[in-house]
């Protein structure tokens, strides 16, 4: 049977991690690749790196970086951030990335999922998907979750999943940051609805939320960065609390 | 040194099967050069894409009737696996027929997604390249087909259906699931290929 993930999430901004990390055996704070190769030893089942650095000069920095992580771990890792054209995937896969995740630019030219899944291969192509609850419904929302578009939730990721994407990694606004639990409902629901896998985010505070949200089936993946980096959660203690709870993963 | 030589054509990116190889040491050449990759020690033949295009590209450049006949040990990864089996469904294709096996889709609607996307566990593990793991190891999938259980299957797993996740005959090796990308058990899959 297939295991549930565990996806450790790092920040980039000008080739280092930002938003904090908290290893005392890391040689400098925020080198990724320090902190991937000790994700990767511990057991993440994947790598998540999303890259928040503004200008288009500092991508080559991004590229440099994916080169040395993929030299490193032997776990497959997902890049995303500011990526809106099939070339900006090529440089990256071809540096060794073996996903890319793709949000705001998904949102403003929905035929950018046809056009990378057709290029690359559905497997290739992560759609995230931030999202809030407003007034009843759940809205998607762009650039950092800032901005609210006239996208319903559930339609768009009907959408994404039939042009072509292979996966969705489901950030709830309302959970992210609280660290009371993922958003067990909405994930749940989109989990069973759609046939591609999904990976939960926002919320994680304790080992409990990761158990939550993979018993019956309501999340694929759970994707987390503060707790992990902040050393809050041990990966192989995460692990092993939900191996004793019946929860497939890999050891 | 040992040449280690990857088959170069049009599915899917191979840096990640570079690097893995570079960790245990091999700097392998990526060519489509029918001698280049008669001389090579080992050949590895990794691919992501769509089987009734990659059989397309290989016939043309006359590559399927080189990889046929290569005699030292052969690795074939993910769509290779498939691309080594009789028949594909994906785009209604005949493969090179090494393994006397079909390929099929998964089942829509049988209580799995696919692709079958992550680590999945093997079973029933047999031969030199499994040599030195756990009975029950875990490996990293991402295929949407797969090929039927045969007699050359050399190690299986489990998604909605039972199906080979390794075949082997004679020097004729292929993994579905990807060993450069399964952590410390892919890493000895492919260490104990470059040993063969």
């Amino acid at each position: 049977m297939l295991t549930k993930r565990i996806i450790p999430c790092l920040d980039i901004k000008d080739g280092k991690t930002v938003k904090g990390v908290n290893f005392v055996d890391l040689k400098d704070a925020g080198d990724p690749v320090e902190l991937a190769e000790i994700y990767s030893r511990e057991g993440a089942d994947e790598l998540v790196f999303l890259d928040i650095t503004a200008t288009v000069e500092k991508r080559k920095t991004l590229v440099e970086l994916v080169t040395k992580v993929a030299s490193k771990i032997n776990i497959p890792f997902t890049v995303g951030g500011g990526i809106s054209t099939i070339e900006d995937v090529s440089v990256l896969l071809k540096a060794g990335a073996d996903k890319v995740s793709i949000n705001s630019s998904a949102v403003k030219r929905p035929e950018l999922i046809n056009e990378l899944a057709g290029e690359f291969g559905s497997q290739c192509v992560v759609v995230a998907i931030d999202t809030r609850y407003v007034d009843g419904e759940h809205i998607v929302h762009v650039k950092g979750g800032r901005e609210a578009t006239e996208l319903r939730t559930i339609e768009w990721a009907k959408e994404v999943q039939e042009r072509g994407a292979g996966e969705i990694l489901l950030t709830s606004m309302d959970h992210d940051g609280t660290k009371n639990g993922f958003a067990l409902e909405l994930t749940g629901y989109l989990t069973k609805l759609l046939n591609i896998p999904v990976i939960a985010s926002g919320g994680a505070g304790t080992m409990e939320h990761f158990a939550d949200i993979f018993k019956e089936d309501q999340a694929d993946a759970a994707l987390a960065a503060s707790i992990f980096h902040f050393k809050e959660i041990a990966i192989p203690d995460l692990k092993q609390y939900l191996l004793d709870n019946d929860i497939e993963m890999r050891h | 040194m040992m040449k280690v030589a990857i088959v170069k054509y049009n599915a899917g990116n191979v840096q990640s099967v570079i690097y893995a190889l570079n960790r245990l040491g091999v700097n392998p050449i990526v060519t489509d050069d029918p001698e280049l990759l008669q001389q090579a020690d080992k050949v590895i033949f990794p691919g992501v894409g769509e089987a009734s295009t990659a059989m397309a590209y290989l016939k043309e450049r006359g590559l399927d009737q080189v990889i046929v006949n290569l005699k030292q040990p052969v690795l074939g990864i993910c769509l290779g696996l498939q691309l080594m089996c009789k028949h594909s469904e994906e785009g209604d294709v005949d493969c090179l027929g090494i393994f006397d096996v079909d390929v099929k889709r998964f089942p829509a609607n049988a209580g799995v997604k696919v692709p079958q996307m992550g680590w999945n566990k093997l079973h029933h593990m047999k031969g030199l390249l499994f040599e030195g793991l756990p009975a029950e190891s875990y490996v990293y999938f991402v295929h949407s087909y797969y090929a039927a259980l045969s007699p050359e299957t050399a190690a299986q797993s489990t998604h909605a259906v039972d199906f080979s996740a390794s075949l082997q005959k004679d020097n004729f090796y292929a993994m579905q699931f990807h060993p450069e990308k399964s952590s410390e058990a892919g890493s000895v899959i492919l260490k104990n290929f470059l040993e063969l």
